[in-house]
């Protein structure tokens, strides 16, 4: 008996394989069958009734791309994440910046700013119609500082619906960002941040030059989660505006919605849905490979 | 450097400044919710005394509180399945160091990268084939699937960091592989666990999508959606939809004052990574 089998007996952890099985189950189920089905379809006429199928090529995805709804979804949708992305990290990394200080109140602060990441997007998006409808909170606002001309009709404009909910959408999610910057933020050693102060560096300097690629973990994830949640957004746009006005809040996520349930267009809605999830898996591939570089 | 400077005086009043605009909304919910309809409206909409009646009104019209009850229960179910699938799933796949370990990590990990949306309409054609159209378990089914790639990830990595010693210790004392699982890895795995709790009871609790799809003309509404049709009915008497708003928020806003501090850790540890 060699010592390598006495080795094993006594190392001897064998978990069951068959553990794997409820998990798989539900994954293959509910995830990779269904997603597998879609990608077949889009090349089909199906319309999830009749059970004889006939393959159409490209014509789907033909439709898709001549189609002018679409392009206008897709770039409001760019539009929505990068608005989204930006904000969120922005005001995420400024209010961290400050919650990581000596100030007295962060605490609460962090407690005020996380608190809309805990509520329902629906919540979110009737609390913000009421804020943003003509005779709303903003426009009051407006109004008792003596600035009445700026009131606009906030989701009623297309040229400034779509910001409108990038807004709500910030408000939202600026607290998750925040979280994740200020754990990262309690990593960095301020020794460091001192002695580069010491050697004359401002505020900006410090934070471009010391504290950014200190904290280049948290950067990457952030703008990750952002751009993969601002490309799937749907909740926020079909409680506050349902695309409008004139399809001028309209994303590509609430026009799968609209064709497949509401028009009950299977197979555009199909092929949309193929689209969309190529660019969500191009997004996230992309930046893994730009940052896994860059640790090397 | 460390010292409470006028600088930082400066500082803490721009950002309670700043928390002030940002906590406002909800200043505003509460104003409109208990507004008084006779008395003047002072700042942030708040009229004193303030007007229980649209509470009470939305609590009997609305039927928020057998949603928010229907809610707790799809979201503890969903929970329980995805923490035990998970788990199990994940402990094989920590402790083998084989091709088809691997292999199958990678093929639940793949799952992060699929937005998901080609497959509404073939998942919705199967819960209907299925005959679970209307029933929570179309929406418990569709949580635990949908939560297994980001749960088993989580798992797996923290399990692999964990010494083998500890089950090593187990099977010595004569425990087999099961019992070795529930009474050694998963009381290990319980930071993990908390983490993975709060993040998918959150992620459940306010999913509107998946209930509009699949509860929308079922008894078994979820809150959320219980609110947007509430919402479509009433939509322009404000005082009222605020109301059933709050009623909506209230058990997570309780919730989350009490364990503030396990959420916000929870999302911060859970997301890192």
């Amino acid at each position: 008996m060699s010592t390598k089998t006495r080795r094993q007996t006594i190392t001897g952890v064998r978990p069951p394989v068959w553990f794997l099985i409820p998990a798989i189950a539900f994954y293959a189920v509910i995830v990779v069958v269904p997603n597998l089905q879609g990608y077949a379809f889009s090349f089909t006429d199906w319309n999830g009734l009749r059970p004889d199928v006939s393959f159409v090529g490209w014509t789907n995805f033909a439709r898709v791309f001549d189609d002018p709804g679409t392009i206008k979804a897709l770039v409001n949708t760019i539009v929505f994440t990068l608005g989204t992305m930006v904000g969120q990290n922005v005001f995420g990394l400024l209010l961290a910046l400050g919650c990581n200080s000596l100030i007295k109140s962060r605490y609460v602060l962090r407690l005020v700013f996380f608190l809309p990441v805990v509520l329902t997007p629906i919540v979110t998006a009737f609390l913000w119609s009421y804020l943003l409808n003509p005779q709303g909170t903003i426009n009051d606002t407006l109004v008792s500082m003596g600035m009445g001309w700026a009131q606009q009709d906030w989701l009623g404009d297309p040229g400034l619906a779509l910001g409108s909910v990038i807004l709500a959408s910030v408000w939202q999610g600026v607290g998750f960002t925040m979280v994740i910057y200020l754990a990262a933020l309690q990593g960095v050693p301020s020794d460091l941040i001192e002695a580069a102060a010491l050697d004359g560096a401002g505020p900006v300097r410090r934070l471009l030059t010391v504290i950014l690629p200190l904290i280049n973990g948290a950067v990457v994830i952030n703008i990750l989660l952002t751009l993969t949640g601002g490309l799937k957004q749907f909740d926020l746009v079909f409680a506050m505006t349902s695309g409008g006005p004139a399809e001028s809040t309209q994303t590509l996520g609430f026009l799968i919605y609209k064709n497949a349930f509401v028009n009950l267009d299977y197979p555009i809605a199909v092929a949309q849905g193929v689209v969309l999830t190529l660019i969500v898996a191009v997004v996230a591939i992309v930046q893994i490979k730009v940052t896994s570089r860059k640790e090397d | 450097m460390n010292r409470y400077t006028p600088r930082t005086l400066v500082l803490e009043i721009v950002m309670i400044a700043a928390a002030i605009v940002f906590f406002t909304p909800f200043v505003i919910l509460l104003g409109v919710a208990f507004r008084n309809q006779d008395a003047p409206r002072g700042p942030f909409e708040l009229t004193w005394p303030p007007s229980f009646e649209h509470l009470t009104t939305a609590w009997e019209t609305s039927g928020m509180g057998a949603a928010l009850l229907n809610s707790a229960v799809i979201t503890v179910l969903s929970v329980i399945g995805i923490v035990a699938c998970s788990c199990m799933a994940a402990y094989p796949l920590a402790r083998y160091r084989a091709r088809w370990s691997r292999a199958t990590f990678y093929f639940f990990l793949a799952g992060l990268l699929l937005a998901g949306q080609a497959a509404i309409l073939p998942l919705y054609t199967l819960i209907r084939d299925m005959h679970l159209m209307g029933t929570i378990w179309a929406v418990v089914f569709i949580h635990i699937g949908s939560n297994m790639p980001f749960a088993i990830f989580l798992y797996t990595a923290f399990l692999r960091e964990i010494p083998r010693e500890y089950e090593e210790a187990a099977f010595i004392d004569g425990c087999g592989p099961v019992r070795t699982f529930t009474s050694v890895v998963i009381p290990l795995s319980r930071p993990i666990t908390g983490t993975l709790v709060i993040l998918t009871a959150l992620g459940c609790w306010n999913d509107f999508f998946i209930p509009l799809l699949y509860l929308s003309a079922s008894s078994n509404k979820t809150a959320p959606l219980t609110l947007y049709q509430f919402v479509g009915q009433y939509g322009s008497d404000w005082p009222l939809v605020f109301s059933a708003l709050l009623l909506s928020i209230l058990p997570i806003i309780v919730l989350y004052l009490v364990a503030q501090k396990h959420i916000i850790k929870g999302f911060a540890s859970g997301l890192k990574g």
